[in-house]
């Protein structure tokens, strides 16, 4: 991810966010410690992005996210090649990039870190998708190691009294299974410290997020896929809230200061769906280029809807709520009833949705939603069709004449 | 098991089989006729009935309870044609079987449902879901949100509680009270189907020669659109037709295939394997044996409970889990306890979850020795010639 954040460093100094190199050096540190986990003596869990990572923290095993490693992947240009050495391996092309390029590494170590630190034990949420399902199982026969699934049933229309029952029940196994795996009981003192740290930094992120309801805003959804890095992995530590407390008030310092991401904003856009990981500069000059800054976006703030609604309830039980609910684990309806609101609080004047082969429970249904944002809300939307790590599926030229087009009917 | 050959059963040309009138049919017609046009099947039975009908795409859609509830359970098996509505709504990158079926529903070809149940199963379905709600029009529409994981006991429970949950869906949503007598029968007749097919294919694999080479498919796909009651009785007169007779499965020198895979709606593979050497005799298809194994428990007690035991212990689908291994060992022992020689992999493009097990299933099929040959198909599968070439190509080798 260092690298993304590399390329996207705006030209000029004054734009420049200064908590960034405070980011690597977090991020640095926390890889050198996960691979070298052995040596201390300490045990690593491969979790997915959405998956309930507190209690691994207060267990005290270092967390490893194979979607962040697939998002350093893309974000290296390395993609590509790895999800072409995973399609040699069996793994047809139309499967998701982050499993596709995790796979490849997985067994090849040819990726920007050479290879993940090998998992002790795997979780998987699949509140995200499917795909981490059969990706994690994919993992637990190559590294013969447990693996343990948090089933978050789907939300259609309610989160029903039976699929609580039954998420929490597995909260308990889940803890169940961690003791297992460590060898020793779960700290529950502990448990809800991290718990704590885990509302905050959550809530501080959502903070960060907001910033950009400011005009100008202070950053872009560019700056928002970097800077997510922490609440994804981090999530529930004490580093992650003091990062995020540095980057508010630098934010809320350039508000003051009245200083843009994007230079003579004119046009406020939201961004659906994943990042392009390989072209998150070309993205951000481009739609800069038209004065447009794009203020938010669904995918990084799917992490500050993770704020558990506590209700005099222990972290661990309000938990369950939370991660069923996020925002890809719901029908289209209520995916557009956040949008809206997304909408009217950062004051967008058009929406791009990226159409990302990789990702069907997140880009199928994006026509209708899509619909549903122009034909209620009477605000243009554009769809670019790409990938989000792997670069073979991206048409520069095509998406380039789209955006201007669609800037012209902005501007118009 | 005795001997057995060809009874009257065997199989009329198409172009006879349109011309006869329904009281001229015998089952294999019937069967046949509601295979080729599974729409006008669920036409003239509504017309008949007046009855309601349930549509639903997935092997885990509670059919007992539908019929329990005194409507039709029809299985939707995508459309033919072309796709020009759904391409509103779905993207390209979007399985055939969620683009024809949605295509159908948007298009009128299913216009005698009244609703429709989605069982939770791939991402793909689950947007379906969404999208039809919002679009197709239909009176009744069902999220069953079954557990994905199939082998703790919280899962046992939640699943219990999805499927009475559902049960008192459909009593509200048609005003009816699904006893529990009814749902015991419902679970009967559903198990004597079950048993029949698992007959048929028992039949198919001792001696192959008894059935054109995509008889059982096609009977087999009726049973997932035709009244339960119609079926059962018309499948066991053409059972009961198959006599016994000469032993022409082995010592043909034919080979003997597994399929394994989603969705088949191509009869045509069968016939095309046939002729290049090959007898499909057994498979791991949604649509084949994943529909039709493991009987409810009729132990008279917990009607649901047993439902929800049939689903766990059913083999297990790709889009759900269990054992990470399981499916690569069930395979292989179905090779082995159908003596067959390869196993013939078919994949429905963008299909994630079958996608994503197929290296490991073949890495395991490989180190048994057992040949394997992938076949990538979507609403159309490859061309003839291109198909042949391979299939003899994989035959000559087996
Ligand atoms: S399918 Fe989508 S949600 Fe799932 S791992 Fe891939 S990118 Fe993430
Ligand atoms: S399981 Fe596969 S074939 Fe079935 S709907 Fe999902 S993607 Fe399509």
């Amino acid at each position: 991810m260092s690298d993304n954040e590399k390329k996207h460093d705006p030209d000029t100094k004054q734009q420049k966010i200064k908590a960034v190199s405070r980011m690597k050096e977090i991020m640095t540190n926390y890889y050198i410690e996960a691979k070298s986990a052995r040596e201390q003596g300490r045990k690593v869990a491969w979790i997915t992005s959405g998956g309930p990572v507190e209690p691994l923290i207060a267990m005290d095993v270092i967390p490893v996210y194979p979607e962040n490693h697939g998002a350093m992947i893309g974000a290296s240009k390395m993609g590509g090649q790895l999800c072409e050495k995973a399609e040699e391996m069996g793994y047809s092309r139309d499967l998701c990039s982050y499993a596709r390029a995790d796979i490849a590494d997985a067994v090849y170590k040819q990726g920007p870190i050479g290879g993940l630190p090998e998992p002790d034990m795997l979780v998987c949420c699949n509140n995200i998708c499917g795909t981490v399902l059969k990706w994690y199982e994919t993992a637990a026969r190559y590294f013969d190691v447990p693996l343990f699934i948090l089933d978050t049933p789907f939300v259609h229309r309610e989160f029903s009294q039976e699929a609580q029952n039954y998420v929490l029940s597995q909260i308990h196994e889940y803890v169940g299974f961690l003791e297992d795996c460590c060898g020793r009981k779960m700290d529950y003192v502990r448990m809800e410290e991290v718990g704590r740290f885990s509302v905050e930094g959550t809530r501080l992120w959502q903070e960060v997020l907001d910033t950009c309801a400011h005009k100008p805003a202070p950053m872009t959804a560019f700056d928002a896929f970097f800077h997510l890095a922490l609440i994804v992995t981090l999530r529930g530590t004490q580093e992650t809230v003091d990062y995020y407390k540095q980057l508010l008030d630098e934010l809320k310092e350039r508000i003051r200061r009245k200083i843009a991401m994007v230079p003579n904003e004119k046009y406020r856009l939201l961004w659906d769906n994943l990042p392009v990981w390989y072209r998150t500069r070309w993205l951000s000059d481009k739609f800069a280029s038209h004065g447009a800054a794009l203020v938010a976006d669904t995918y990084t703030s799917a992490w500050s809807g993770m704020v558990p609604d506590m209700q005099g309830r222990s972290f661990l039980e309000a938990m369950a709520e939370t991660y069923t609910k996020v925002y890809i684990n719901i029908s289209i309806d209520m995916m557009f009833d956040i949008v809206a609101g997304m909408i009217k609080k950062y004051d967008v004047d058009g929406v791009v949705m990226h159409s990302n082969r990789s990702c069907k429970p997140y880009s199928l249904g994006q026509y209708d939603l899509r619909r549903m944002i122009m034909d209620r809300l009477g605000v243009p939307t554009l769809i670019i069709e790409a990938d989000m790590v792997d670069e073979r599926s991206f048409s520069e030229s095509q998406i380039n004449t789209r955006i201007d087009a669609f800037m012209e009917t902005l501007k118009a | 098991m005795g001997r057995y050959r060809a009874g009257k059963g065997r199989a009329l040309k198409n172009s006879r089989r349109h011309r006869l009138r329904e009281f001229q049919m015998n089952p294999e017609d019937r069967f046949y006729s509601a295979c080729l046009d599974p729409s006008g099947y669920a036409r003239g039975l509504k017309q008949r009935t007046c009855g309601k009908i349930l549509g639903y795409f997935c092997s885990y859609a509670p059919v007992e309870l539908i019929h329990a509830a005194g409507l039709h359970p029809f299985r939707i098996l995508g459309g033919k044609g072309e796709i020009r509505l759904a391409d509103a709504h779905l993207q390209s990158y979007c399985c055939s079987l969620v683009r024809s079926g949605l295509e159908a529903a948007l298009n009128g070809s299913l216009d005698f449902l009244d609703g429709a149940v989605f069982p939770h199963t791939c991402d793909s379905i689950q947007r379906l879901s969404d999208i039809w709600r919002l679009n197709a029009g239909f009176e009744h529409h069902f999220d069953v949100v079954l557990p994905v994981k199939l082998n703790t006991l919280s899962a046992r429970r939640y699943m219990a509680e999805v499927l009475n949950g559902f049960r008192k869906e459909l009593e509200q949503a048609f005003q009816v009270e699904i006893t529990d007598e009814a749902l015991w029968r419902a679970i009967r007749d559903y198990n004597v189907i079950r048993e029949k097919l698992e007959s048929l294919y028992g039949l198919r694999s001792f001696n192959p020669s008894l059935f054109d080479p995509s008889a059982v498919h096609r009977i087999t796909a009726a049973a997932m659109f035709m009244e339960p009651g119609a079926f059962l009785k018309d499948i066991s007169e053409y059972l009961g037709n198959v006599e016994p007779g000469v032993l022409g499965g082995t010592g043909s020198g034919r080979k003997r295939l597994v399929l394994s895979g989603g969705i088949c709606s191509h009869p045509d593979i069968y016939d095309l394997l046939a002729r290049a050497g090959a007898d499909v005799v057994w498979d791991d298809l949604c649509t084949g044996t994943r529909w039709f194994e493991e009987k409810a428990e009729e132990d008279g007690r917990d009607p649901i409970g047993a439902l929800a035991d049939r689903y766990m212990a059913r083999s297990v689908c790709p889009a759900k889990h269990a054992d990470v291994r399981a499916r690569a060992g069930e395979l292989a022992d179905t090779v082995r306890r159908h003596r067959a020689d390869g196993v013939v992999f078919l994949m429905l493009k963008f299909c994630d979850p079958h996608a994503f097990d197929y290296p490991y299933l073949k890495r395991f099929l490989d180190e048994a020795g057992i040949a394997s040959l992938l076949l990538e198909t979507e609403d159309h599968p490859p061309a003839e010639g291109q198909l042949m070439t391979r299939f003899e190509t994989f035959v000559d080798m087996l």
